[in-house]
């Protein structure tokens, strides 16, 4: 009676573990696999929006992964893979375009803006320099002013 | 000089504001199409009204047409149909490219509602779909007499998308073709 609920949960999980394996991507060889996880999460499926086609569920995602595993078993090499790919579906499906005309300013601008952010921060470093050793020197002014006043007020008494 | 340089931020300010807005006009779900100048990709499927007829690509060749990808599961589609029929009325050489679809449906669909297609290709498993980087229903293409790929629209073709996106073309393929 007390073991009914163990070995229930232990059947229900059983059952998952089973219908799981049931969708599992068979591959003549393991190598393969790798390469396909690679490619799937670096694929980005053209129907959602930001979604990579190893986490869509959508019936296009399912189709382009098959799609890729049919090309590796094929022995299509990855950048092969992506060529067939993007003649298809455009640069879109890449997270990773490659550098061309369109996406120079995608690669770009991070540098750009780094570049932009040195010489701010340069320029503001220079300047607070520039005022500790003015402040020094008017210390000393002041100095020699203050020894001035205070001289010329005792004259005065 | 120093003047200048603290204006920097707001000028930095409008230029990013322009291109933002800009960007809000753009349709993020409208992929660039690859395949247009590309010849139609090569194919050898059943046709949907009888399989044991085998269709390719030559049979797309010498006419002006539209091949039209739609399916029973698509709702945009049945919008999208009178559109097609009242194109076929004026004469225009519409070609359906049954996707990813059960067979006898569609061809139930096509007895309801008309049947505007010159013939119907059935891609049961979608692989034409994937050579046209077809990525949802219904979408359309505009080929030259040539089989070449002038236009492609995704999405439903409305009086509107006909006459902004495919109208002139068309005209202007059928005057090439003469």
């Amino acid at each position: 009676m007390m073991l009914r609920l163990p070995i229930g949960l232990a059947l229900v999980l059983a059952a998952t573990v089973l219908l799981g394996s049931e969708n599992l991507v068979q591959f003549s060889d393991e190598s393969l696999r790798i390469r396909y996880q690679a490619l799937i999460t670096e694929l980005r499926c053209p129907k959602c929006q930001n979604q990579n086609l190893a986490d869509s569920n959508s019936p296009i995602s399912q189709d382009l992964r098959e799609e890729v595993q049919r090309m590796l078993e094929q022995q299509m090499t990855d950048v092969e893979i992506k060529y067939h790919l993007t003649s298809r579906y455009s640069e879109f499906i890449l997270y990773r375009p490659d550098v061309n005309k369109t996406t120079y300013l995608l690669w770009g601008s991070p540098v750009v803006i780094l570049l932009i952010g040195l010489i701010v921060a340069l320029r503001l470093n220079r300047r607070n320099t520039v005022q500790v050793v003015s402040s020094g020197k008017t210390q000393i002014d002041n100095e020699s002013r203050l020894a001035e006043l205070l001289e010329s007020g005792e004259d005065e008494k | 000089m120093n003047r200048i340089a603290l204006f920097l931020p707001l000028a930095l300010f409008v230029v990013l504001t322009v291109v933002l807005l800009l960007g809000l006009d753009k349709d993020p779900t409208e992929l660039p199409s690859a395949l247009v100048g590309e010849p139609f990709p090569v194919f050898s499927l059943p046709a949907l009204h009888d399989a044991n007829q085998m269709l390719d690509e030559q049979d797309l060749l010498g006419d002006v047409v539209l091949v039209n990808i739609w399916a029973t599961w698509c709702f945009a589609c049945r919008i999208e149909h009178a559109m097609l029929n009242q194109l076929e009325e004026q004469g225009v050489k519409v070609i359906g490219l049954n996707y990813k679809d059960n067979r006898e449906a569609a061809i139930d669909w096509l007895k309801k509602r008309g049947d505007p297609y010159t013939f119907s290709i059935f891609d049961e498993r979608g692989r034409l779909g994937i050579d046209l980087g077809v990525y949802g229903a219904p979408e359309t293409y505009l080929l030259d007499a040539g089989g070449t790929i002038r236009h492609r629209r995704v999405g439903v073709v409305d009086d509107r998308v006909w006459n902004n996106e495919f109208r002139d073309l068309y005209a202007q393929l059928m005057d090439e073709k003469r």
